[in-house]
């Protein structure tokens, strides 16, 4: 728990987070934040105000070249051609098997560029899934992950404190679309209404050394700006249901389990894993990923069985909510059992603690 | 950082106070800054036994789940039942009313074995 980690990357804005009071852990070979005023207090200024996360250990792949759509859509299980210049899809790419390789952004530049956002642990099994599925198209595979920061800015205020530092309309991006212009003196910003947290927020994506020059034109606008770490982005994505790879889904796991069935199209030009994913909705997944809330004492965490009679299923995360204060869940069940108020009970400990399967996301989603 | 001159202290983190032959447990200022906001806590029944060294009760933030070590070996003679409602005062006042449990020793011995404040606060920084 108190452990020193040395030999780990550092992100640009390792000092000013420490400076800010950041306390580090290892995270996927990166020195992250995961703390700074307290989880909870993290949590509540993104739900209430705004809070600004780097996550500048995403991975960042550019494809590119003549054929760079068709070979995105033999990567991807969504369909790429649902969407324009200047718009990103949320998807999964699987193996031929239907195993998860990971979830992933598609941004669409223009019909011969694309920028995939994946995540970091994942990024060497990333890149040499990719280079084996579209190796055969007439396009460039290029992991720039190095050369690429992120910031995430979620909360109801994030649109307006970004406004403050930039010349680009906002209101007139929505979800899932975005532009590139200069934010605080930073040129050639990537500025996506995107993000993991279920509040408005961007994503601003910049060249790794002038990371710092974006972070301290943000905190000039805005000084109460929340710094947040992995502990509070992890909270709120899991009131709002969103799947963290390695955790929630992994090669062992469809996306039809994983209810990530709607990025599945299966009526779009071939793709990898796409004959296996067909038999799985036609024969429909075996378990289903659920969230549930608990009814006794308890907190639930990942690994922890899940139990309803002879029957059993698994915990993938658990926390206690910061919203709703109470101990939430989620974890994969038998599908006959996936009905939301089924009661199941959480193996912690030793004891099976009563739980009940509830509708999701926990939270509403409180824009768009 | 907090560390009462008064209490001793153990390698996992616990405090413990002397009240007559009663051994009071709860988890350091170091500990609570550490695990962050604590949203639960378990603890024993009274009247059951423990020995130094095991695992007496639970403690959890939201991001992470802790073990409590007894810090000595005797009867868990009382247990703070306020706690598991109020988990929040272990961040708040983990000397005070954060207490967890009183052990009562066969051997006081045990407590003498322990680490007081300076070389608690010197545990830390090595």
């Amino acid at each position: 728990m108190f452990r020193r980690v040395n030999a780990l990357n550092k992100t640009p804005f390792f000092a000013q987070q420490e400076s800010l009071g950041g306390r580090f852990v290892p995270f996927a070979g990166f020195e992250m934040p995961v703390q700074f005023a307290g989880v909870v207090d993290e949590h509540r200024a993104v739900r209430s105000r705004c809070g600004i996360f780097d996550v500048s250990h995403m991975g960042e792949v550019v494809i590119e070249g003549p054929q760079a759509m068709d070979a995105v859509q033999m990567l991807i299980t969504n369909d790429a051609g649902r969407i324009q210049d200047g718009q990103a899809l949320y998807t999964v790419m699987c193996r031929a098997d239907g195993g998860i390789v990971d979830d992933l952004i598609v941004y669409r530049d223009s019909e011969t560029r694309f920028f995939l956002v994946i995540n970091a642990a994942c990024r060497s099994d990333d890149v040499e899934h990719m280079r084996t599925v579209m190796g055969s198209f007439d396009c460039a595979i290029d992991d720039q992950s190095d050369r690429w920061c992120l910031l995430a800015l979620q909360g109801p205020h994030s649109a307006e404190i970004l406004s403050r530092v930039t010349d680009l309309t906002l209101g007139d991006l929505k979800p899932f679309h975005f532009v590139e212009g200069t934010v605080g003196g930073v040129e050639s910003v990537r500025v996506s209404r995107t993000g993991y947290t279920g509040e408005d927020g961007f994503e601003l994506y910049c060249p790794w050394e002038t990371g710092p020059q974006l972070w301290s034109a943000l905190f000039e606008a805005e000084p109460e700006l929340s710094p947040c770490g992995l502990g509070a982005r992890d909270t709120l994505r899991l009131e709002m249901k969103y799947p963290l790879y390695g955790n929630d889904i992994d090669l062992e796991r469809n996306p039809y389990e994983a209810g990530l069935g709607g990025t599945v199209r299966l009526a779009k030009s071939d793709f990898v894993g796409r004959d296996a994913l067909e038999r799985v909705k036609a024969d429909g997944p075996s378990q289903r990923w659920i969230g549930f809330r608990m009814e006794g004492r308890g907190i639930p965490r990942s690994g922890y069985p899940i139990r309803v009679g002879e029957l059993s299923g698994v915990v993938t995360s658990g926390t206690h909510s910061p919203s709703l204060e109470v101990p939430i869940g989620v974890g994969y069940v038998p599908s006959s059992l996936a009905a939301v108020n089924q009661v199941i009970a959480i193996e912690i400990r030793g004891k099976e603690i009563p739980a009940r399967i509830v509708k999701t996301p926990f939270l509403e989603r409180s824009h768009r | 950082m907090s560390i009462p001159k008064d209490l001793r202290y153990t390698k996992d983190h616990e405090w413990v106070r002397l009240e007559d032959d009663l051994v009071v447990v709860g988890i350091t200022h170091h500990a609570q800054d550490q695990l962050g906001d604590v949203v639960f806590v378990e603890l024993p029944e009274a009247g059951g036994g423990v020995r130094a060294g095991d695992t007496f009760g639970t403690v959890e933030s939201v991001k992470a789940v802790s073990d409590l070590f007894a810090p000595v070996s005797g009867e868990v003679a009382e247990v703070n039942g306020e706690l598991p409602d109020s988990p929040e005062t272990v961040n708040t006042d983990p000397y005070g009313s954060a207490w967890m449990i009183k052990i009562r020793v066969a051997d006081l011995g045990e407590v003498e074995g322990l680490m007081d404040a300076s070389g608690y606060s010197e545990f830390l920084e090595g």
